[in-house]
């Protein structure tokens, strides 16, 4: 749900990044904490375990810039990947406008990239939101780990709709932002074709 | 885009602001803040300088979400009021009709039960102005006068021009 308010000219759009559990989710959020001005940005906030395992959510908020006169803000969300925390994927998922899903390139991880992308499908049709409708980017993460699997049979497993994907290394910060940049466009140009 | 999309007016955003600020006043609070329940900070009255309102708008809506989720797994529909106490300053909490949450600020110059009393006269007042604002959203989503949309003539330029 994005929220455009006329009278102080902002718009605040909501993405979530969704993925397994240690796919890089929060490693996204705070590579892009890193490389934004500080006058583009708020604070990161990390509700996360002792092991620095996202217990509910990171948040990151920017203010980009302006588009006709407006301010075009994002709020970036991290879910707790962790096959337990269900119950709060579901809650960071209301009101998105557009999701990142984060896959783990290592072979060893399929299974749960999948499972995790049928979790985000499911979670979604609960809230009345088909993914298929959505602004959605997929990014192939670890792509610097020797065991990973191809591109093209990520493709095949994860992205049958062909929508856009990146190759990313969230450590050091290929791909992080195009991926954003990718669904935030994406969102941006639904909010066109409504209002 | 989901349907519930969040549009506010000039007209609305001063009958919120106007009730916001007369919650303040009368509670004699620190600072108040309106929240939509996605965590998207809409208007605040009180000396809003020392504090993170952004943050404080997104762990507010967290802290709302999870006791919701709470509230159903006991069978409950939600919890409305939450209410923490800290050793100079409170915080009491309220969601307005399932939309958007008002949270209340305080120290020892006021008190729990002035702040409840006054909460729940502006919430009747928040109600309507917000069941307005959906109405008018819709009227004018329905009615293809985008006369002021800032969307209509969105580049791609304008968007990459974003991320430079
Ligand atoms: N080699 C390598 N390691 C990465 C990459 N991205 C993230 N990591 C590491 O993977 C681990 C987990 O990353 P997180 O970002 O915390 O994972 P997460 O998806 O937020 O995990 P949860 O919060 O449990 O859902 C950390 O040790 C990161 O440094 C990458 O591209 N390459
Ligand atoms: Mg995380």
């Amino acid at each position: 749900m994005s929220f455009i308010n006329y009278s102080s000219r902002e718009i605040n759009c909501k993405i979530v990044y969704y993925g397994p559990g240690l796919c890089g989710k929060t490693t996204n959020l705070q590579y892009v904490y890193k490389k934004t001005n500080p006058d583009q940005k708020g604070k990161l906030i990390s509700l996360a375990t002792e092991t620095e395992r996202t217990l509910f959510f990171d948040f990151l908020p920017l203010a980009l810039g302006d588009i006709k006169g407006f301010k075009v803000r994002f709020h970036l969300y991290t879910v707790p990947g962790q096959v337990f925390y269900a119950a709060s994927r579901k809650l960071i998922l209301k009101g998105v406008d557009g999701v990142v899903f984060v896959a783990d390139s290592q072979i060893e991880r399929m299974e749960a990239n999948i499972e995790s992308l049928d979790d985000l499908r499911i979670n979604l049709a609960e809230q009345g939101y088909d993914l298929d409708k959505l602004p959605y980017t997929v990014q192939y993460n670890k792509r610097d780990l020797p065991n990973i699997a191809p591109v093209e049979s990520m493709n095949k497993l994860l992205n049958p709709r062909e929508v856009p994907y990146f190759e990313g290394v969230a450590v050091t910060g290929p791909g992080v932002f195009e991926t954003l940049k990718n669904v935030a466009k994406q969102v941006l140009t639904e909010l066109k074709k409504h209002y | 885009m989901s349907s519930s999309d969040l549009i506010m007016y000039e007209e609305e955003f001063s009958r919120i602001d106007e009730e916001l600020q007369k919650l303040y006043v009368q509670t004699n609070a620190m600072v108040v803040f309106l929240v939509d329940k996605n965590g998207q900070l809409i208007a605040s009255a009180g000396d809003t300088s020392d504090i993170d309102t952004t943050s404080l708008a997104s762990l507010t809506a967290g802290n709302i979400a999870a006791t919701g989720g709470i509230a159903r797994l006991l069978g409950e529909k939600e919890f409305t009021i939450l209410f923490h106490e800290g050793e100079k300053e409170n915080i009491h909490i309220s969601l307005i009709g399932q939309r958007v949450i008002l949270v209340v600020i305080f120290d020892k110059r006021s008190s729990l039960g002035l702040v409840r009393l006054r909460v729940k006269k502006a919430s009747e007042a928040f109600v309507k102005i917000f069941s307005d604002i959906t109405s008018k959203s819709e009227k004018v989503k329905s009615s293809d006068s985008f006369d002021e949309s800032p969307f209509a003539e969105i580049s791609d330029e304008d968007i990459d021009n974003l991320f430079k």
